[in-house]
């Protein structure tokens, strides 16, 4: 048996709902676990995405600028790189924003509805929040920048459908779920 | 067991079969357990061979053939998968997740949905066609129904059931291309339409979450387009 | 009732009166150069000519084909309308760009020397290349008067039809000639004539797809204008043929002109018992109707164009069944192009061998073209079919203006494709333009110079047919949207080699499963730009850089979602 693969999973634009359903595997991640180094993570208390990562779950979609700067980081750093859930293969809930787009949106939730600073803004709203990420206009699925290895289709993707896709990528097969994922 | 008269004989993947005359490549290949997917059409309706997933190869043909309007001829080689179909289908359901907002997660259809499962069954893991996102309304104008243009496949099964079925007419179709979409009468509110019998047969029929009926949650969303095939037999042996 | 001894008494009085009148002075009024008021420069000549005493008669006429030096007028000197032999007489002048001012020197040169800075020299190869059957008349009678179509040997080959021919005989006729329609697919019109014979039916249609609707195509338009009488008379006779009674003309509601003559033409056919029932004393009946359409390409697509006709929205069918077999209102129904038609009466009048001796093996007879674009002579042309295009272009089109460089031609509208330099010698027939990545279409033929971005044209086509898709079958629906997204990010700068990858997989798949031809042939003029002028999309790609200088490329990709 060879040595153990890095594993990281990031979580951009999304609700993280699908890291809730990757603990969902409750014992059957302990059991997975001996296959694996965690080596960042939501889920633990590392700063810094490693150099070389052989497998890494990306659950969320590409909604802004801070986005973009980690998945392209991610990509060259990872040699297997999964879409794991709607969001990031689809931009899913998070994509909701793009018939109307992030200005409109910015405006209604932060300034038609709120109490602040925005209330009244005038001028752009993007520029009101000068501090965070700047929002894209449209949200959009990972591999619409990055080349992908493997989708994991769903809302969130099931424990079953997370233990099967890394249990194939443990044993070094890319997961096939077509005919198996749904979205939704 | 001895065929019918005037029954056609022909090949669909590899297997000997029969038809009745008149009888589509879809009916026939249902009659012997072989899966053609299909969206638009449905037991019960008129075909109209828009949805393009029931494409298939028919030896000599130039192109390929609509399963659900094409009629099986004596000596027939049908071809219902090959690599090549299953690439087309699988961006024709690619092409529709792209064209409106289809966010499964969110959608009144979720886990009722053919559109959902077609996805599933064609093996689509992923959209490649970019997404287009359109602005589009929904009109909770009528008092018992929902039309959600985000969700419309433009089947048209509800424009067909209304016309063919109930016989109102009330759906049609506006528009071209990209911007088609089903109206109800002269597209206006469909709660104000005078024609509507709110039958409730369109909803029924509807694939998709984009007609529903209102305070339906769970899994009483699901839809029974099963009267329909009843009720042509009925009406046409009466 | 008419006969042929009253054929002929129409044609010597109308010969006569032409005889009587003098000189002739020929304006152009069909819409190319309607469009630069060669309606007031009819006025004013009409005016000078009543003012001179000269004896000479104003009439206005159809195309004369050099639309790009409208307005066209010519003079047909007196000895010239009266001789018998056309070829021997005084050659008839042409002038273009002819203004109102022009009138009162027209009229003083009719026994002088030519208007000289008017003159346009007939001998050049725009006109001696040609060769004219369909459009034998334009130009050169009235097209609102029955008595000249009759005068130029209208009408004769109908009657002969009905008297001496069997509908059968007519069919075979129109067989032997190899005549294929001219609407685009090339499909032989013989059998499709006999195929609707065929059929079954107490109730048989025949419709003229008078639909055209290619952009930079006015053949149909130009016909309907100029002759309407010839489209009428095919019509007549392929019902006679098939057996119908009861006829369509499908025009588009765009062309007033070419409705408001067909209207006259199909009153005036009427009155002389050539239309209507028992034509010419025989028991056969034609009741012809115009229905306008309401300006959806599709609609040119014949079951799209079916539905349209009763009263449902024009969207394709599946077919089979064909028209031929289950058209209009579910009978045989035989649907031609306006071209077809206008060949149908020259070919009974003058012999299929005659008709058959002309064009190539399998393309026969003579083709329309609108020529347009970069062009020297642009404008309506008719040519022998096998003819190069390098001969169109260069002899008749006079070539590319100076300054600029040849770089491809369009044929077949947004069905067909672009070809480059490298293939101008190819003969124009259906099959050779098919091999070239084009087709023969309905006769648009745009021409194309080094200031043409061929994404651009692409991705201009693939508008028109996205915004022209009827919305019924998901690929050409969503597929022809997806192409012309990505072929806008091609134009923007912002495209990368998976884009480009995309849009060949979706040209193949839309092609290959869309419902009609519409999107059947969608992608053709992004294939074929993709194969003859690949570097230019590539280097919008790679180097965001467009080579023609049309397209503003993003200077990075990320400005495009900023």
């Amino acid at each position: 048996m060879s040595e153990k693969k890095t594993l990281a999973t990031v979580w951009l634009d999304g609700c993280s709902g699908c890291h809730m359903s990757l603990l969902d595997m409750d014992e059957r991640l302990i059991t997975l676990s001996s296959q694996f180094d965690l080596v960042y993570s939501p889920l633990v208390d590392q700063k810094i995405f490693p150099a070389h990562v052989d497998i890494t779950l990306v659950e969320g979609a590409i909604g802004n600028t801070e986005d973009l700067e980690k998945i392209h980081m991610i990509r060259e750093r990872t040699r297997i790189l999964v879409a794991l859930g709607d969001c990031a293969i689809t931009g899913n809930v998070s994509a909701l924003r793009n018939a109307c787009g992030a200005e409109a949106m910015l405006r209604r939730v932060y300034g038609e509805s709120a109490h602040g600073p925005a209330q009244n803004a005038t001028g752009k709203m993007q520029d009101i929040f000068v501090q965070l990420p700047r929002l894209f206009e449209r949200v959009q699925p990972l591999h619409d920048y990055v080349s992908i290895d493997a989708f994991v289709p769903g809302c969130p993707p099931t424990a079953d459908t997370i233990h099967f896709a890394l249990s194939e990528l443990l044993a070094g097969r890319v997961p096939d779920l077509s005919g198996v994922a749904k979205f939704g | 067991m001895s065929a019918a008269p005037g029954a056609k004989t022909f090949v669909i993947d590899g297997v000997d079969a029969s038809a009745t005359p008149g009888q589509t490549i879809l009916s026939a290949a249902r009659e012997h357990n072989i899966f053609i997917p299909t969206l638009c059409h449905l037991e019960g309706l008129g075909d109209v061979g828009a949805c393009r997933l029931c494409l298939v190869e028919v030896k000599g043909a130039r192109r390929l053939l609509p399963a659900c309007t094409t009629r099986v001829d004596e000596g027939m080689e049908v071809t219902t998968n090959s690599p090549r179909l299953a690439d087309y289908r699988q961006m024709t359901m690619q092409l529709l997740f792209a064209e409106r907002n289809h966010v499964c997660s969110v959608c009144v259809a979720n886990n009722h949905c053919e559109m959902q499962s077609m996805a599933t069954t064609l093996g689509m893991t992923h959209v490649e066609v970019p997404y287009r996102f359109p602005a589009l309304t929904v009109d909770a104008s009528h008092e018992r129904f929902t039309l959600d243009h985000n969700r419309c496949i433009l089947c048209t099964r509800c424009v067909r059931v209304c016309s063919e079925i109930e016989g109102a007419h009330t759906w049609d179709v506006m528009g071209r291309g990209i911007q088609s979409k089903v109206i109800t009468d002269l597209d206006q509110p469909w709660g104000t339409s005078e024609t509507c019998t709110s039958c409730g047969k369109c909803v029924q029929v509807c694939p998709t979450g984009a007609l529903f009926q209102k305070n339906r949650t769970g899994e009483r969303r699901g839809k029974d387009p099963s009267f329909l095939p009843y009720l042509r037999t009925m009406r046409e042996e009466l | 009732m008419m006969s042929h001894e009253e054929l002929e008494q129409t044609t010597a009085k109308v010969q006569q009166e032409q005889r009587a009148a003098g000189d002739r002075i020929n304006v152009c009024v069909a819409a190319g150069c309607l469009s630069l008021h060669s309606d007031a420069v009819q006025k004013s000549l009409t005016d000078e000519a009543k003012k001179s005493g000269a004896r000479c008669s104003v009439r206005g006429v159809g195309c004369m084909g050099l639309c790009s030096a409208g307005p066209v007028v010519s003079h047909e000197p007196a000895q010239a309308v009266a001789a018998e032999d056309k070829t021997t007489a005084q050659p008839t002048r042409l002038y273009g760009g002819v203004q109102p001012g022009h009138a009162a020197k027209i009229v003083a040169s009719l026994n002088q020397e030519p208007v000289r800075e008017l003159a346009i020299d007939t001998a050049m190869p725009f006109f001696a290349k040609q060769t004219k059957i369909v459009l034998e008349n334009s130009g050169s009678i009235n097209p609102e008067s029955i008595e000249e179509y009759i005068a130029a040997g209208g009408y004769r080959a109908l009657l002969r039809a009905l008297h001496e021919m069997t509908p059968a005989e007519v069919v075979q006729e129109i067989s032997a000639s190899g005549l294929r329609g001219r609407g685009g697919a090339g499909y032989p019109t013989g059998l499709k004539w006999a195929t609707v014979a065929r059929a079954a039916g107490a109730t048989k249609y025949v419709i003229c797809n008078a639909d055209e609707g290619d952009p930079g195509a006015f053949m149909d338009r130009s016909v309907l204008e100029s002759d309407p009488h010839r489209v009428l008379e095919g019509m007549i006779l392929a019902a006679y043929a098939v057996g119908a009674s009861q006829g369509y003309i499908y025009l588009r509601a765009e062309y007033p002109l070419a409705v408001q003559r067909l209207g006259v033409a199909i009153r005036e056919a009427k009155r002389m018992g050539l239309l209507g029932a028992e034509i010419a004393g025989t028991r056969m009946s034609l009741h012809l109707e115009i229905r306008l359409g309401a300006g959806a390409f599709v609609c040119g697509e014949e079951t799209a164009l079916i539905a349209s006709i009763e009263g449902r929205r024009g969207t394709p069918q599946p077919r089979p069944p064909y028209p031929a077999e289950s058209g209009l209102w579910n009978s045989p129904t035989l649907i031609n192009n306006v071209e077809t038609y206008a060949n149908v009466s020259p070919i009974l009048a003058r012999g299929s061998a005659w008709y058959a001796a002309q064009g190539t093996a399998k393309s026969k007879g003579t083709k329309v073209f609108a020529l347009s674009g970069k062009a020297r002579n642009t404008g309506l042309i008719e040519v022998p079919m096998g003819m190069t295009l390098r001969e169109i272009i260069f002899d008749i089109g006079g070539g590319v203006p100076a300054g600029h460089t040849f770089k491809a031609v369009q044929t077949g509208g947004p069905s067909g494709g672009c070809i480059p330099e490298s293939l101008l010698d190819i003969p124009v027939d259906y099959d050779s333009l098919m091999q070239a990545g084009s087709i023969m279409g309905s006769g648009g033929m745009i021409v194309m110079d080094d200031s043409s971005c061929m994404v651009s044209v692409a991705r201009f086509f693939m508008e028109f047919c996205m915004s022209e898709s009827c919305g019924k079958c998901v690929p050409c629906r969503a597929g022809t949207a997806q192409m012309h997204g990505l072929l806008t990010r091609i134009t923007e700068g912002v495209a990368t080699h998976r884009d480009l990858d995309l849009l060949v997989r979706l040209c193949e798949m839309v092609g290959a499963t869309s419902l009609c031809g519409l999107g059947q042939t969608a992608p053709n003029p992004v294939l074929s730009t993709l194969r003859y002028f690949k570097n230019e999309y590539l280097a919008h790609i790679e180097d965001k850089h467009c080579p023609a200088g049309v397209c503003e490329c993003a200077t990075t990709p990320a400005e495009v979602n900023a």
